[in-house]
């Protein structure tokens, strides 16, 4: 049965079809590899979109597309539209303009979309690591900046570790309870609530997806990564791989860990703490806009991980909610920083922006608009994202942990306003900025900021089919 | 009521000016400068069909508009004005002209997006006068921000940056701990009555458990003291207003202020009334310091405009004791006061930014004999300042009179103590420490020889500030003489929450 699979199918075909379309002429010119590989995301998440509703499973019960799952596809596949759209110039502009760029772009895609709709642990893996080598090999792809090549280097080295502690824990499981398959795991861990080895494999298993998802004390290599990676790539691993890493954190969180859920809703509460402020108070000190939001999606898990401790069908709805305002906000926000460029070099310290409104209108209000976003200033998507999140914590009890995220955000908004300052408040200095955006870049910031208007007016309705994807999870 | 949505339209006809705007040709400062205006004048004009067809003797909310926004979530565009948001809503369209119209020549350097936050910041304003939904309420209380953010930061004085940041991480720092709050009544009064609603009028009518409500009263109170700004939360004040642009000062103390204190008397009286009645010695205890502490300072101050914002820490004192009073006087005087001080203050603003555009200078030291100089300014400033003071016959008089008329009636009431008597006595003496900065100020400013040569050649009132300063003078005088239509519209709505909140106070199990 195949329907489960179309997705999936619609994005592996595209990779297979722009690996040959590399190989034909033109050889300079590959922005129409990036058209196919657009044209091929954006149907998978039609078809995603589809087939709500309707839940299936495939291979033996290993994949499975429930409304959970499609979900956080169409999170995906926005993130990866939106970073292809982005791409196009940029590459051509720092002269890494190859056609693999686009073939592991979809390829890391695939891997997200995987571990969203991942039913069985091994699957998880796979998918991960699908992922994240596609990943390490983007964020080298200046191979001529030293800082690119330390950011994959970084992310590799990392990432592996992280992922032998998840393979680990995989073991352990399945030592534990004979299988790997998440349901079979919640059934035959009823009465093994306490057994160590279950419990130790578990507790393994959520290092491996607190790296992945960046949340403290799994965050160091954060900020070096985000910095040296092509800016691009950066925003595909804040939104991409962040929504992936918390769809498979939430499935086997809530579907297969259920009954340890006030153990491990104590340990997320501690970290939910520990990441929205640290990486705020941290973000405080940046001057590399890059490294800044870095440190700020550092504080973004905190504050979804806010949603995952508050739990039930709001909490884990407003997760999914934020997922898809951080990825249009975020995407928004890297979007706009790749476009400005000063003398053939990106444009990502804060001196930078000096009186960048003089020079850039547009974009400086655009760019404003993402960090006010960001800040969670209404009637942006920003806003609606933490009023869900935090109301989540306050119905379920946890006025504190709501208290010290909204003062979280009153302390990021001190750095996300600095931004501001200098774009609106300061005189420029030095020569002025490169070409402005492109039709492509300036889609893709449209879009972006459709969305973050869309669901900061409205947003409803999508917060309603948030809350209905998670009902196959908490069932 | 008329078929059409007047709210609605007064609220959002600024935001539609803004597109308006946004869309003209960059560079054209003149066509940009009227149109803006215009927009202002229009809303005003609407506005005042608001006033012609209020209904004073009913005390419930008139104009009412209800479309559901998030049904799930029980939160619905609610808009409905009474008798104590209709005299705010007023002050702000009326301020709003006035200020873009003194900016004509203070600000020259980006004037569309300069007259783009200014209607963006008008919606803002009368959205959180207008709404009757929490949410709404919330969004609107916080979009604000950002505009003033940015008419500080941006057109600002030169400390402008270090202003704007101080000034918005204050009232955020507020405001989200008031967001939590809010959530809390939510979830709070779904869970007690089944049904979950962020409607004002709904909530209004639960009695929440008094353990909770202690908590919920205080995210409220700190959010709105620090807006008003009481003591000792005032310190973003004298830094955003001597920073900002006239205009901005103008609508921050004429209109931004008065937010804190509305809060106060829309959401903390109704919704929490027993906490409220608790914490009245302290609210009256940090009223009595910011009135004696805020004219104290405002004495010694070297800086014209630092004075003004200074006074303002002393006269917003006097209202928040105006309402806390719980008396019909106290509050209708609190009420009319916050019109005043939004003229008042306003106007001094204004005067003060007319000589800054002359001798780019605001020290008091610099100024001195200007009643041979300007002598039509020099008048127009003496009924400013009396009126600040509250001279009899002018608008702050009876504003004043009637906080202190209700201060004695709460001191004389059955639930206070002899020491009680104190609370309006300290109160009177911040009237005469008023007068004494007023006044001193005036003197060094106006009378005498001129000190300084610059201030011979200078240029008096325009027919442009002229425009400007005389319709806040024939309030001034009206307000004064005749308060009449001002009172009378409020007093229903008043008596109608004294006895809401009263009576909620007697069904509190353990109340007084």
């Amino acid at each position: 049965m195949p329907g489960p699979l179309v997705p999936l199918l619609l994005v592996a075909a595209t990779a297979a079809l722009v690996i040959l379309l590399d190989l034909l002429p033109p050889r300079e010119r590959k922005g129409h590899l990036a058209v196919v590989a657009l044209v091929g995301v954006v149907a998978a998440l039609f078809a995603a979109l589809l087939l709500w509703g309707r839940e299936g499973r495939a291979f033996g019960g290993m994949l499975l597309l429930d409304d959970f799952a499609v979900f956080l596809d169409v999170v995906i596949c926005y993130a990866a539209a939106l970073v292809l759209l982005l791409s196009i110039d940029y590459l051509r502009r720092n002269g890494i303009e190859r056609g693999e760029y686009y073939v592991l772009v979809l390829l890391a895609t695939l891997g997200m979309m995987l571990m969203a709709q991942a039913a069985d642990l091994i699957v998880i893996f796979l998918a991960l690591e699908l992922m994240s080598l596609s990943l390490y090999v983007l964020a080298g792809f200046f191979q001529a900046r030293l800082t690119s090549a330390e950011s994959s280097m970084k992310y590799f080295l990392l990432g592996a570790f992280a992922t032998g502690f998840f393979v680990y824990g995989i073991a352990l499981i399945y030592g534990a309870t004979g299988t790997t398959a998440l349901d079979r795991i919640a059934a035959a861990s009823g009465g093994l609530q306490l057994d160590p080895l279950l419990l130790i494999g578990f507790g393994l298993l959520l290092v491996g997806f607190g790296f992945k998802i960046s949340s403290v004390p799994f965050h160091m290599w954060v900020p070096d990564v985000y910095e040296g990676a092509p800016t691009s790539v950066t925003a595909l691993i804040a939104t991409g791989s962040k929504a992936a890493g918390f769809a498979a954190l939430l499935r086997v969180l809530f579907s297969t860990f259920k009954v340890n859920q006030p153990d491990w809703t104590l340990l997320l509460l501690v970290v939910a703490v520990l990441t929205m402020t640290l990486g705020n108070v941290i973000a405080i000190a940046q001057s590399n806009l890059k490294r800044m939001l870095a440190y700020s999606s550092i504080a973004h898990v905190g504050y979804m991980l806010v949603g995952v401790v508050a739990g039930g069908a709001l909490g884990v709805g407003s997760v999914l909610f934020y997922l898809l305002v951080y990825t249009f906000t975020t995407v928004g926000a890297f979007g706009a920083i790749l476009l400005l460029e000063r003398g053939r070099q990106e444009a990502v310290e804060l001196d930078d922006y000096a009186g960048l409104a003089a020079r850039h209108p547009l974009l400086s209000l655009v760019l404003a608009l993402f960090l006010l976003s960001l800040v969670g200033m209404p009637p942006t998507a920003g806003f609606a994202g933490k009023f869900y999140l935090f109301g989540a914590a306050v119905r379920s009890g946890y006025i504190w942990l709501a208290i010290i995220a909204v003062l979280n955000s009153a302390v990021a908004a001190y750095y996300y306003l600095r931004v501001v300052v200098y774009m609106y408040m300061r005189e420029a200095e030095g020569a002025p900025t490169g070409p402005a955006p492109s039709f492509a870049g300036g889609l893709a910031l449209a879009v972006a900021l459709w969305g973050v208007f869309q669901l900061g007016v409205m947003p409803a309705p999508v917060l309603d089919l948030a809350q209905a994807a998670v009902a196959p999870l908490l069932r | 009521m008329s078929g059409w949505p007047i709210l609605s339209a007064v609220t959002f006809l600024p935001v539609l000016g803004a597109v308006v705007l946004a869309l003209l040709p960059r560079g054209q400062a003149a066509l940009v400068r009227w149109f803006a205006f215009l927009v202002a004048v229009a809303t005003f004009a609407v506005s005042l069909l608001l006033y012609a067809g209020f209904d004073a003797a009913s005390a419930g909310y008139q104009f009412r508009e209800r479309l559901p926004w998030m049904p799930s979530f029980g939160i619905s565009y609610h808009l409905g004005i009474d008798g104590i948001s209709l005299l705010l809503v007023l002050l702000t369209t009326f301020l709003s002209p006035l200020a873009l119209l003194s900016s004509w020549r203070a600000v020259e350097d980006r004037v569309k997006e300069f007259s783009i936050s200014m209607l963006l910041l008008e919606t803002g304003m009368l959205g959180v006068f207008v709404s009757l939904d929490l949410f709404l309420f919330y969004i609107f209380w916080e979009a604000m921000l950002i505009p003033m953010y940015l008419i500080i930061g941006v057109w600002g004085g030169p400390a402008r940056i270090y202003a704007a940041i101080k000034f918005i991480l204050y009232t955020l720092t507020g405001s989200v701990l008031m967001l939590v709050a809010i959530l809390a009544l939510y979830f709070q009064h779904g869970a007690a009555t089944g049904t979950y609603t962020f409607d004002l009028p709904t909530l209004a009518g639960y009695l929440v458990p008094p353990g909770a409500e202690v908590w919920l009263f205080l995210a409220f109170a700190v959010a709105f003291a620090i807006k008003v700004p009481m003591f000792p939360f005032h310190t973003w004040l004298p830094d955003a207003h001597v920073e900002a642009p006239t205009a901005g000062s103008v609508i921050l103390a004429g209109v931004l202020l008065k937010m804190g204190t509305y809060g106060f008397l829309r959401f903390c009286l109704p919704l929490f009334p027993q906490a409220s009645l608790a914490f009245v010695p302290w609210i009256f205890l940090l009223a009595l310091v910011g009135i004696v502490y805020g004219a104290w300072v405002s004495m010694v101050q070297p800086d014209l405009k630092k004075l003004v914002a200074y006074s303002s820490v002393s006269h917003l004192g006097f209202v928040v004791l105006g309402l806390f009073t719980l008396t019909p006087q106290g509050i209708v005087g609190g009420i009319i006061q916050m019109v005043n001080h939004g003229l008042s203050t306003g106007a001094l603003f204004l005067m003060v930014g007319i000589l800054y555009e002359r001798r780019h200078t605001r020290l008091i030291a610099d100024f001195g004999g200007l009643w041979k100089a300007i002598p039509a300014f020099s008048v127009l400033f003496m009924i400013v300042s009396l009126s600040s003071l509250g001279l009899p016959g002018l608008n702050g008089f009876v504003g004043e009179f009637l906080i202190l008329v209700g201060a004695f009636a709460w001191a004389a009431g059955p639930s206070a103590a002899p020491a009680a008597y104190l609370v309006p006595v300290l109160a009177t003496s911040g009237i005469i420490f008023t007068a004494v900065y007023m006044l001193w100020m005036y003197q060094r400013v106006c009378f005498g020889e001129i000190t300084s040569e610059a201030n011979r050649g200078l240029a008096d009132l325009t027919r442009r500030e002229w425009a400007v300063l005389l319709p806040v003078l024939l309030f001034i005088v009206w307000i004064g003489v005749y308060p009449r239509p001002f009172t009378g519209m409020t007093e229903a709505s008043v008596q109608a929450l004294i006895t809401q909140v009263q009576a909620k106070v007697a069904a509190t199990p353990g109340g007084r």
